[in-house]
């Protein structure tokens, strides 16, 4: 047991941060305001790997691992969180059902472009009135020959703008419940399948989230992920994973946030000294990072025991529901340390305050991951 | 080809802050680097493995275990294997004591060809790479911006205060590189973890005592003595006096002169 990360973690979280800080950080301000993801921004990482972090590399990936992947998430998102959900969805969501549920020739031919950076990904489950209750499906399929049709409506799709592969689910069997849902992979250009206009937002609002219309989408039967019916479970799985990339987003977002009100503290002067020299900037200060290196240690723990292929529904909850709770109170406090500058745009802990609330709700609410906590321990 | 590269791990100076409070550098948090000179001489190790079919790079550095890290970095860049060179005998050595170290520690691996970064930016004495050169009896050229393979020998071109000298240097030789070798390209995830499988050695005092003589390393090899350390004090802008004419000006730094009583 011991919490240091080897130098090959050391080195990727070195060229993560500098990349971040190179080549993200000067954009994430002008993308939130023009609500639009820098496409060539998009291009560069994927050429550094970062949208295939987690997966083999006999599939095209970088061969790495899940710890890998969350130190990206969390040095990504101390400087944008839209850039740390752009990569986060491609990756937990989209790539790992096909990774995790796919036949051979799935893999071949839509994860290997999703991982070695030539397409990106999305994930359809959410709907209109399908929320937390994923399991309310209302898009149909139905089987025609060699193809299933499918009909219906989905919204809040992270990438869906500029996504290539979408994994959709849609119920095959309506009499069975979750158990007559099941997944697709569509390819982004099908006839059938219309992304709306980006929907308005408070935070995030560099990433791209659309409405997605299905009209008679025909999907060959081949693409279908599993059996019939095994949609959901596949849903679920895919969650799992992803919250554990939300926890690190979450910690970034935090870190993100106090590393610009520390340098603020230090050289904002009031009352004749720098405002790090009051006992309350040092007590908050103390409160916030003891907080954060606390979820931090909670998502190492969900990642690691991911990677050392060992249950982690539980805690992967736990590391969202802590980290998304301490993001929305650290960047709350750390607009208040900056005072009227924080509330103005020229600093940035404003939009990461509006940046932390999704972290509450998407990829499960905080009230689904207590859900999942209560259900793990019999309550 | 056997290409040896010389790195060493270095505070990423462009990075240090002030703590306005007590005036002294933020040390905690400040990320240590690959020394951007050294990290060009990666560079140019890259291009030469490019040039020569068949060339193996080895990457070597003095230091604590922490370089480590530089190490795995240049593997990730493309070196072939690695080599710390780490003893608590080695501490404290001064620019002669580290070349004499590495000197002995290249002589033990073999080289062709040996490449070093023209200076750290944390001591900026630019003598470690022609010291090993002269330890190792061979011929070195510092500055090196470009360079051709031709036959057994390099031609390279050496930046000068005004000009360019055009040099050709025979195998085994040393060169100290400066960047131009092209844009730094940043890595990828997958040379990272691919660099893991690369193997990292290790070099100590007992693996080089026979090439070494224990006055001549660490503290008691070193003769520069450093007598203090402090940080610079900052001096503030001055004033700028604009749209003068000759004559004004003279008058205006001499009144200035008189003011303050240097004159």
């Amino acid at each position: 047991m011991n919490f240091n990360l080897t130098s090959t973690q050391k080195l990727l979280q070195d060229f993560y941060q500098r990349f971040a800080e190179k080549e993200i950080k000067p954009l994430a301000k002008k993308m939130d305001e023009e609500e639009r993801y820098d496409l060539e921004l998009l291009e560069k990482m994927q050429k550094c790997g970062f949208f295939g972090i987690p997966y083999s590399k006999e599939y095209g990936g970088a061969g790495a691992d899940t710890m890998a992947y969350v130190l990206c998430m969390e040095e990504v998102s101390k400087v944008d969180a839209s850039s740390g959900i752009t990569i986060s969805v491609h990756t937990s969501l989209c790539c790992s059902c096909i990774s995790d549920f796919g036949t051979e020739d799935q893999k071949q031919k839509y994860l290997r472009p999703l991982v070695d950076g030539s397409k990106i990904g999305c994930f359809s489950l959410t709907e209109p009135n399908a929320g937390s209750d994923a399991g309310g499906q209302q898009t149909s399929a139905v089987l025609e020959g060699d193809y299933y049709i499918l009909n219906g409506s989905k919204v809040f799709t992270t990438n869906s703008g500029f996504a290539d592969t979408f994994i959709i689910f849609a119920v095959t069997d309506k009499a069975s419940g979750t158990d007559g849902i099941s997944a697709f992979i569509v390819e982004g250009d099908s006839p059938g399948l219309t992304v709306g206009a980006n929907m308005p937002r408070m935070g995030i609002r560099a990433s791209s989230n659309c409405e997605v219309a299905i009209n008679n989408l025909k999907v060959p039967k081949e693409n279908m992920l599993r059996r019939e019916g095994e949609g959901f479970e596949i849903a679920l799985k895919a969650l799992d994973g992803g919250r554990i990339g939300i926890g690190a987003q979450s910690v970034g977002i935090a870190q993100g946030a106090l590393n610009e009100a520390m340098q603020y503290v230090r050289e904002r002067k009031q009352f004749g000294k720098p405002i790090a020299a009051f006992q309350n900037t040092k007590f908050k200060i103390a409160e916030m990072q003891t907080k954060i290196d606390g979820a931090r240690l909670l998502v190492w723990r969900a990642a690691l025991a991911k990677d050392d292929k060992k249950e982690y529904s539980d805690l992967a909850a736990m590391c969202k529901l802590f980290g998304s709770e301490v993001a929305n109170e650290v960047t709350r406090v750390c607009v208040q340390l900056l005072g009227g500058y924080g509330y103005s745009r020229e600093y940035p802990v404003e939009r990461m305050m509006r940046d932390a609330k999704i972290t509450e709700i998407y990829e499960g609410t905080s009230e689904v991951m207590k859900m999942v906590i209560a259900g793990s321990l019999k309550i | 080809m056997k290409i040896l590269v010389c790195v060493k791990q270095v505070p990423d100076t462009s990075e240090v802050t002030l703590d306005p409070i007590t005036n002294t550098l933020i040390r905690k948090g400040i990320k240590s680097i690959i020394n951007p000179d050294d990290k060009a001489g990666i560079e140019a190790a890259l291009k030469l493995k490019d040039q020569v079919e068949g060339s193996q790079i080895t990457v070597i550095s003095m230091g604590p275990k922490q370089a480590e890290i530089a190490l795995r970095e240049a593997l990730a860049m493309g070196c072939d294997e690695g080599y710390l060179v780490s003893d608590r005998k080695f501490g404290g050595s001064d620019t002669l004591a580290t070349s004499t170290i590495l000197a002995a520690a290249l002589k033990k691996i073999g080289f062709d060809v040996i490449i070093t970064g023209r200076q750290a930016i944390d001591g900026d004495t630019a003598q470690v790479g022609p010291q090993i050169a002269e330890h190792l009896k061979i011929p070195h050229v510092s500055y090196v911006e470009e360079f051709e393979v031709d036959g057994d020998a390099l031609i390279v071109l050496r930046q000068f205060e005004d000009r360019y000298h055009k040099i050709r240097i025979k195998f085994p030789c040393l060169l100290t590189a400066i960047s131009g070798f092209g844009e730094i390209k940043y890595l990828t995830v997958a040379g990272v973890i691919e660099a893991e499988k690369k193997e990292l050695k290790y070099l100590n005092y007992e693996d080089l005592k026979d090439l070494l003589d224990e006055g001549c390393i660490g503290l008691k090899g070193s003769p520069t003595k450093v007598v203090k350390s402090y940080t610079k004090e900052q001096k503030s802008q001055g004033t700028l006096l604009k749209g003068l004419t000759t004559n004004e000006a003279v008058d205006a730094i001499m009144a200035r002169l008189k003011e303050g009583h240097i004159l």
